[in-house]
């Protein structure tokens, strides 16, 4: 065991893994790069829609049942099948399959975390609100919005780091990323170099999920930062 | 589903499903049994680190702050991180399946026995119960729908994360999906793509519906949903 520790540190001092196309820092690249690309366009498409739907209080059953059925989904299934979905749509292997799988797994929770969030804004506060003459706009983007935001910059960071998870799976249909590390080790029997993707993979992830947590501690108001207690993460 | 069965439509070979049907059902099987042992070791050592955090109060973050970067983890990772111990074994599985249930079984089970009235706990003090008695026969009961409702969703995780581990040579319906990305370009490849991923959806539901019911006929008494 000691032995091959060492042979994973060796295996990191070694600038041949670090350069180049297969290297670790080409490879981070592509992680990061298509991570952030699916969170930032899932962020679209999902949260205004999540926004306004809460609003108006419409699809209440629609989202627990999106939630119980995504949770059902294997992220891995939903890769390995947008692979022939991506061909015949003449999008080809690696990043288009990939991506779409990303966006198809990392929409639905992120607009029913978006949802439960303005939907679980207090009714006492948007009748006030009302009261105080506000219109239906106002209340929404004075009132709904900034006291859900806790949850929504939640749904976000969950999304992200489910995103990072699921990117490793790219390797399995011809992207880039950590994941390469670990499929290709797989393929030839290569432990220190398994070993040695799982580091970077889940250091990644983890990384993620502590520097979202600080950014959403520095921008949350103090007095609503409990309220991001119920979003829902899901493993990937 | 049934956008994506309609997408690989003229990739879909029903023929390989009618003569493969004892395969899928010995995948199936095997797909329950690696979801069953998981989520039973996972609720056991949920139950000891539950007592554990609820008798003393400062290692629940602890003990949270643990299983959450487990839980972070990506699944290929964690199964990659054994294999140089474990080998490609079912013990590997295991052991990664495992770690996903702990902090949504133990959140829950915390959850749930905190949510009991202080009030249920003082007439049974009263009453004379002992810790135990007091645990087992008031507490645990009483927080059961929680407890369920963290079940059915550390099972439904799992049923998702069993395909993976087709990547460490095991996967029960995964198997198919696998085989199937090995295939892609031809309609047998899509087919058993289509397959491992319908039957696991399709059981995911049936366990978790199972799981209603048993939550259902195990606590009688209760009248509100519980909350999930």
């Amino acid at each position: 065991m000691i032995e091959f520790l060492g042979d994973v540190v060796a295996w990191f001092g070694n600038s041949a893994n670090w350069l180049g196309t297969a290297g670790i820092l080409n490879r981070l690249r592509e992680h990061v790069q298509i991570t952030v690309a699916a969170t930032a366009v899932s962020t679209i498409i999902a949260i205004p829609p999540a926004v306004w739907l809460a609003h108006r209080r419409i699809g209440g059953t629609f989202v627990v049942a999106v939630v119980n059925i995504g949770r059902a989904i294997p992220s891995f299934a939903i890769v390995v099948l947008f692979l022939p979905i991506s061909i015949r749509l003449g999008l080809g292997i690696g990043f288009w399959p990939t991506f779409l799988a990303l966006l198809f797994l990392a929409v639905p929770p992120m607009f029913t975390n978006a949802y439960t969030g303005v939907a679980g804004v207090d009714p006492d506060l948007v009748e006030a609100s009302r009261g105080m003459g506000m219109t239906d706009w106002e209340v929404l983007a004075k009132v709904e919005t900034p006291m859900a935001s806790p949850v929504i910059l939640a749904a976000v960071r969950v999304a992200a780091v489910q995103v990072v998870a699921t990117a490793t799976l790219g390797a399995l249909v011809g992207w880039g990323g950590l994941g390469r590390f670990i499929v290709d080790g797989f393929a030839v029997r290569d432990n220190v170099v398994v070993f040695a993707g799982a580091f970077l993979v889940a250091a990644l992830a983890i990384v993620t999920e502590v520097a979202l947590s600080a950014v959403e501690r520095r921008v949350v108001p103090a007095a609503l930062r409990s309220r991001s207690e119920g979003v829902e993460s899901v493993v990937a | 589903m049934i956008i994506f069965v309609q997408a690989a439509g003229g990739f879909f070979s029903w023929e390989w499903v009618v003569n493969h049907l004892d395969d899928i059902w010995d995948r199936t099987v095997e797909h329950l049994m690696l979801t069953a042992i998981a989520v039973a070791v996972g609720m056991v050592i949920s139950l000891a680190l539950s007592v554990v955090a609820l008798r003393y109060r400062w290692t629940y973050a602890p003990i949270t702050w643990f299983t959450g970067i487990l839980y972070t983890i990506p699944s290929l990772a964690l199964f990659a991180f054994l294999v140089p111990i474990t080998g490609l074994s079912v013990l590997t599985a295991e052991i990664g399946l495992v770690s996903y249930t702990l902090l949504i079984l133990i959140r829950n089970m915390v959850a749930g026995i905190d949510g009991v009235p202080p009030a249920t706990v003082e007439s049974a003090r009263g009453m004379g119960y002992t810790d135990r008695g007091l645990f087992f026969a008031v507490e645990l009961p009483l927080a059961l729908p929680v407890i369920i409702a963290g079940v059915r969703i550390a099972s439904v995780t799992t049923i998702g994360l069993v395909t993976i581990t087709a990547l460490i040579g095991q996967g029960g319906l995964g198997f198919f999906i696998l085989r199937g990305l090995n295939l892609f370009y031809s309609p047998v490849g899509t087919t058993q793509i289509v397959v491992g991923t319908v039957v696991s959806v399709a059981l995911a539901v049936a366990v978790d519906l199972t799981l209603v019911g048993v939550e259902r006929l195990a606590t009688p008494w209760s009248t509100r949903r519980a909350a999930t």
